[in-house]
């Protein structure tokens, strides 16, 4: 970011301050980054339930009889055969394969689509697809009229009964619905990003606060985006600007779920092309606690270099240093021995399937 | 409240006379800036080190950090404890969450540093800026 843009602020940031959170500078935002511990929010979010302030994501509704044709164009998953109500992952690439962005298209109605993108990449995204949309088709901008809320954890269907009664109940995973939360209007969505079952909430900025206050009375734990690190990475889920970047092939990223074999889309052809299987992503458990970091680089056991390092951690819920890199394909084979060199001693680790850990996402 | 039973440096270790060794730590304020601490690199025991020599690292979710020696001496004894549980050391910082400890040390170097009053200023100072 440049030092000259002052960092912008999400509609929870004064509560932040007054829960005593850490703060830092992500995605042109001042964000929380822990309240108490890393380690605290991110066990919470495994056992119990917690709330992540997201609201600095961006949200662009396309809609029109063109949006169905301009969405398909743009994204790697295929979107034709999404129901109403339901959501999916994809990628936005351009011709050359790199990722433009990472996000969710969300369905809601027959000719109108919610994209959900990250929030240092919104503007160049906007100005995207809003270059590349079919006839007949609108894009509008919402993000600053929208408030997002991720209410995760194995105990977030209970304390989201007990903000909206009924509205957990049916509402399968990547499927979402309308609700009401003292009389506004709301979208409850179970998606998320930590790997346990969960919610995001999209609502008005000026609901965002008390309904954070009514969630943390009901017993959810506010968590920071050090606990949403670790526990994406423990999930094996990719983050933009590491894992994926504007300057690496999405095919490298091996998210084969997100990316359609065979529809038409921008990128296409860079990401099916044989250059792009060269390298693959791939989860590495190292021998110790100590962590790998990004940007480390990878060899055989006899040194030969054979990729990088895309986020590295001590992973709580593993008990171990767990890493994600991009490396060879051909040595991205379970049990493979491989050293991480460092600014000291190489660290021994093996390749390991993902994720590191299975939370309770789809349960 | 930083005990007056010691002394400290510029970069957070503290050093305390305990029975003719140097006890080594990092204070309340370098692991509270820390977070939570995964990982301590102990040093080998049986080598003479010189001041500021560095001498180990903690790593947090978010950070690592380099250990300096707050004084010249031979490191006889580490903290083993710290392999599988690192978090003794946010914990009680000033007691169980000792490092290493150093025999044969400098005793003027170990009196040119900071007290507690000095260390807490420096705090504060730093907190300003």
């Amino acid at each position: 970011m440049n030092e000259s843009t002052p960092a912008r602020k999400t509609p929870l940031y004064s509560l932040h301050l007054e829960l005593g959170a850490r703060m830092a500078p992500f995605g042109g935002f001042d964000m929380p980054i822990q309240y108490d511990s890393i380690i605290n929010e991110h066990h919470a979010t495994r056992r119990q339930a917690t709330l992540f302030d997201t609201c600095h994501m961006g949200e662009f509704i396309i809609e029109g009889n063109g949006a169905l044709a301009t969405l398909e164009n743009l994204v790697t998953c295929p979107v034709a055969d999404l129901a109403c109500g339901a959501c999916r992952y994809g990628l936005m690439c351009g011709e050359d394969g790199g990722t433009i962005d990472d996000l969710l298209i969300y369905r809601e109605a027959d000719t109108r689509y919610m994209m959900v993108v990250n929030a240092g990449t919104q503007d160049g995204d906007f100005k995207w697809v809003s270059d590349h949309l079919a006839p007949q088709t609108d894009i509008r901008n919402i993000s600053e009229d929208t408030g997002k809320i991720d209410l995760q954890g194995p105990q977030s269907p209970a304390l989201l009964d007990a903000l909206m009664p009924g509205v957990s109940t049916g509402l399968g995973y990547f499927r979402f619905r309308a609700a009401q939360w003292q009389g506004q209007p709301v979208t409850v969505s179970r998606t998320g990003y930590t790997g346990e079952r969960g919610y995001e909430i999209y609502l008005a900025p000026s609901q965002a606060e008390p309904f954070w206050r009514e969630a943390m009375r009901v017993g959810a734990v506010p968590a920071g985006l050090g606990a949403r690190d670790t526990l994406r990475l423990e999930s094996g889920l990719p983050l933009y600007g590491h894992e994926l970047r504007r300057d690496r092939n999405a095919a490298t990223t091996a998210l084969t779920r997100a990316v359609s074999p065979n529809k038409p889309f921008i990128g296409a052809e860079a990401l099916r092309s044989p250059e792009a299987r060269h390298q693959t992503l791939a989860g590495l458990l190292l021998h110790g606690r100590q962590a790998a970091r990004e940007g480390d680089i990878l060899s055989t056991v006899d040194g030969a270099e054979v990729g990088t390092v895309t986020s590295g951690s001590f992973g709580p819920s593993v008990g171990a240093a767990i890493a994600m890199a991009v490396i060879n394909r051909g040595l991205a084979v379970p049990d493979t021995e491989l050293l991480i060199r460092t600014a000291r001693k190489p660290l021994p680790c093996k390749v390991v399937p993902l994720p590191f850990y299975t939370g309770t996402a789809r349960s | 409240m930083t005990p007056s039973d010691r002394r400290y440096t510029e970069t957070h270790e503290w050093v305390k006379i305990e029975k003719g060794l140097a006890v080594v730590g990092i204070s309340d304020h370098a692991q509270k800036a820390l977070g939570d601490i995964t990982f301590v690199e102990l040093p080998d025991t049986d080598q003479t080190v010189e001041q500021d020599d560095e001498c180990g690292v903690i790593e947090s979710v978010k950070a690592a950090s380099d250990i300096y020696a707050p004084i010249g001496g031979t490191i006889v004894e580490v903290n083993d404890g710290l392999d599988s549980t690192p978090e003794i050391v946010n914990e009680d910082p000033y007691g169980e969450g000792w490092i290493f400890k150093l025999a044969n040390f400098d005793k003027d170097q170990f009196e040119d540093l900071l007290d507690a009053a000095d260390y807490e200023a420096m705090n504060e100072e730093e907190d300003e800026e």
